[in-house]
């Protein structure tokens, strides 16, 4: 083989690693990421039962109702509509009421959401990102009530 | 006093860095020796104040000084000892002065060991490391100064946050950021070639020994982070595609695509200009690595405290050094001159094949973990990119790799024979075949992707043992020829087949994990017992403890087999009063290479305790995989021909016999 044709075949072999790469990435984005959608937006957009998606904002005070088998029922709130939530398992650490809360799921055909994980802050001093996003979307947020008393 | 002892000693680093990125540039410039020597010593005067005020931050952490911010903020005075030393990297203000003494520490390896690099090759490394330095000086002294005083010392510290507090921390990120940082070796010695119009073998051969150690500290650096995250986060997972976990994987995939790109560059001048390319990707991937997880864009275990101006920083450091490598990399490398010819079927092509698919992949995790920031930065519209997209993506070009994997080492250089190849690996496959067949026939149902899983796994650590019994002449030489071809193999050729190994241990840690681990959550009352894969666990209640800085609920578990006690497991939730957080502590219990994993969760009303248990077959092999990596490597730079500093091997040595 000459030069040329051993480039041409790298230059194809490469292409077609890269354009096999692409075809992945594009199916695999149109396939598996989930939308963070807050309340509001869950009120909003009217999706489709079945929709995977996360859902944030804070675990409603007085909400919290635990049943047999380590079933949960709460609400998720951002200050302005509440979405009832049901989840079956664990709950991590620093899930509590009136903290913030990330529950990744689907909405069922009666509006509740059924999560099948839930996360909570990885620290007391702060809120998820995407949760305070949304409380500050709806007013419902002080910059620093996130922190407890941080002096920073 | 020593806090300002600290920041003075930062300071005059600063100085000295200012120095070394000038000096030596002219001294090259002019082939002014005395200029040029000028950076072996102040790389080492550099490393020397570094280390006085990391020293100096460490002591304000061992005596509890809380008119220091950080050390208020990010220590308790009855936090035990270990956790007030390894509390010095557990915030953003003290892991970036480890960062930077790690920088100055590889500095002052090169000026050290660096003494049969050519005199301005030397000098240049070393001015373009300090160019890396003075940027991380400033925007620690500017942005996030550890040495900060309050004006009224409060009496306690805030403690550190409660998941930090483990061993971990004392291994994790010094190993991670000896990786990170290790990287920027490779790339000063690609700037400096770049600058100096000039590369050949020899430079491949002074680069692989420090991408190599950088490669083995990241690769353990990322081991342990996983294992770290597993048994403390409560939940038995070990990867959870997180994007701080992708931002220590993608700088690996590229350093691991570097060290085999470099091979190909030292033993056949060839791949030169992309051997470059992915020295400067390498680093600049663990810039962006930084860049994610100290500037706060991503919220996660990771993230101390977010700062806008800490971000615009580290954005502005990231710009000017991977921006200003490229373009010097666009401008330059056209000058290199071209290397050798060889064939596809080939030991090279084989390499090229994997660079091929290490960096395809790494541009797939890359899309997945920045996508989401450049959507929501463009549309505001937040998403996440979990497992399935990895798996989706990272999954198929990760999977060639390993079926080519056995072929590579065995084929020769220049022009290979893939059937003669094929048939050296005839009993790896004959072994993958007859393992797929017993998981086939084991497991009956489940995922179908199991078996050929076992099987890939098999074939990858059977290539492995082909490669050595090959090149010794195994089972075909009597005995003593076979010893003797051992201890002449070069050390090198030990590594490629023990990391190769490494790698199929862990394949077969992942695939059993992921496709047979069995879990149980229940609710348990004391006296009653849950059975896992025959294995008892009896609870025998709630027992208070008062740690130094924690009080804690143990639940205490027998665990029997057949009736037979063989452990206690007393995983425990732990509340810290001080930052009035609590934490989840699982407990493992280790049979052989599998592990019993239990950990609690809420207490109810009627006296039961929710638990979360797991049976994990084979998952420490995962990390077993990674140490044997490790250890290949570590065989591999002990290879005398890449040992930093020795002189050149004698000439008669220097056609490669075995290979």
């Amino acid at each position: 083989m000459t030069r040329k044709q051993r480039r041409l075949v790298l230059i194809g072999v490469s292409l077609g690693v890269l354009g096999l790469a692409a075809a992945l990435v594009l199916s695999a984005l149109r396939e598996s990421i989930v939308f963070f959608n807050s309340p509001t937006d869950v009120a909003e957009k009217n999706l489709a039962p079945g929709t995977r998606i996360r859902l944030g904002g804070l675990v409603k005070d007085g909400s919290l109702v635990r049943g047999d088998n380590l079933l949960i029922r709460f609400k998720v709130t951002d200050g302005n509509k509440d979405v009832a939530v049901t989840y079956q398992g664990i709950v991590p650490d620093l899930f509590r009421e009136g903290q913030g809360v990330v529950a990744e799921g689907r909405i069922e055909p009666d509006g509740t959401f059924r999560a099948d994980s839930v996360l909570a802050k990885h620290d007391e001093n702060y809120m998820p990102r995407e949760v305070a996003d949304a409380l500050k979307k709806q007013g419902r947020w002080q910059e620093g009530s996130g922190k407890s008393g941080a002096p920073k | 006093m020593i806090p300002e002892l600290g920041h003075y000693a930062l300071v005059l680093a600063l100085v000295l860095a200012l120095i070394q990125s000038t000096a030596p540039v002219i001294g090259a410039r002019t082939r002014d020796a005395a200029l040029m020597n000028v950076a072996g010593s102040t790389a080492l005067a550099q490393f020397g104040f570094v280390a006085i005020a990391f020293g100096a931050l460490t002591a304000c952490y061992v005596t509890s000084d809380f008119s220091v911010a950080n050390v208020f903020e990010n220590s308790h005075s009855q936090m035990p000892l270990v956790y007030k030393f390894t509390s010095v990297w557990g915030n953003h203000e003290g892991s970036m002065l480890l960062w930077v003494l790690i920088l100055a520490f590889f500095g002052a390896l090169v000026a050290l060991f660096g003494n049969n690099l050519p005199a301005t090759l030397k000098a240049n490394v070393l001015a373009v490391q300090s160019w890396i330095a003075t940027a991380f000086y400033l925007f620690i002294l500017f942005t996030s100064n550890p040495f900060l005083r309050l004006p009224d010392a409060p009496f306690e510290g805030r403690d550190l946050n409660p998941i930090l507090q483990d061993i971990g921390l004392a291994v994790h990120p010094p190993m991670l950021y000896l990786g990170y940082v290790g990287f920027s070796i490779a790339f000063s010695f690609a700037i400096a070639a770049l600058i100096e119009g000039r590369i050949d073998a020899a430079w491949a051969r002074w680069v692989r020994p420090w991408t190599l150690l950088a490669w083995m500290c990241l690769t353990l650096g990322i081991a342990m982070g996983s294992y770290w995250a597993y048994y403390e986060l409560g939940w038995g997972g070990w990867w959870f595609w997180d994007p701080v976990e992708n931002a220590s994987l993608m700088p690996w995939l590229a350093g691991t695509a570097l060290l085999h790109s470099a091979v190909v560059m030292e033993k056949r001048n060839a791949l030169k200009v992309w051997t470059l390319l992915l020295a400067i990707l390498a680093f600049s991937l663990s810039l962006i690595g930084t860049f994610l997880v100290r500037s706060g864009v991503l919220t996660s275990v990771h993230t101390f405290a977010s700062d806008p101006t800490r971000g615009v920083f580290i954005l502005m450091i990231l710009v000017l050094f991977i921006g200003g490598g490229l373009a010097l990399y666009a401008w330059r490398a056209p000058l290199l001159k071209q290397g050798g010819l060889f064939a596809p079927i080939s030991r090279e092509g084989a390499l090229v094949f994997n660079n091929l698919f290490l960096t395809t992949a790494c541009a797939t995790v890359f899309i997945g973990t920045l996508y989401p920031l450049a959507l929501e930065a463009l549309t505001d519209e937040k998403i996440s990119v979990g497992a399935p997209f990895f798996n989706l993506t990272f999954g198929p070009l990760f999977l060639p790799l390993l079926v080519a994997m056995p072929f590579g080492p065995l084929l020769a250089w220049k022009r290979g024979d893939i059937l003669g190849v094929a048939q050296r690996l005839i009993a790896a496959c004959a072994l993958a075949a007859v393992g797929i067949a017993i998981v086939f026939i084991a497991v009956g149902e489940g995922s179908v992707l199991a078996p050929f899983g076992i099987g890939l796994a098999l074939f990858v650590i059977a290539g492995a043992l082909t490669d050595l019994s090959e090149r010794t002449g195994m089972f075909r030489l009597p005995f003593a020829t076979v010893r003797q071809r051992a201890s002449g193999l070069p050390r090198s050729a030990w590594g490629t087949a023990v990391a190769h190994f490494g790698l199929g241990v862990t394949l077969l840690g992942v695939v059993c994990e992921s496709n047979w681990n069995e879990e149980r959550i229940v609710a348990l009352k004391p006296t009653q017992t849950v059975s896992i894969r025959g294995y008892d666990l009896g609870f025998d209640g709630v027992i208070p403890r008062q740690g130094p800085n924690f009080r804690e609920q143990i639940a205490r578990f027998t665990v029997k087999r057949n009736g037979e006690m063989i452990g206690v497991m007393e995983p425990s939730k732990r509340t810290f009063p001080s930052r009035s957080t609590s934490t989840t502590e699982a407990a493992l219990l280790t049979r052989g290479a599998s592990q019993i994993y239990l950990s609690l969760g809420d207490s109810n009303a009627d006296g039961s305790i929710a638990v979360r248990l797991y049976h994990k077959p084979l998952v420490l092999l995962i990390w077993l995989g990674a140490v044997v990596m490790v250890l290949g490597g570590a065989l591999s730079l002990s290879d005398r021909r890449l040992r930093v500093g020795a002189p050149k091997p004698a000439a008669k040595f220097a056609a490669q016999p075995a290979e």
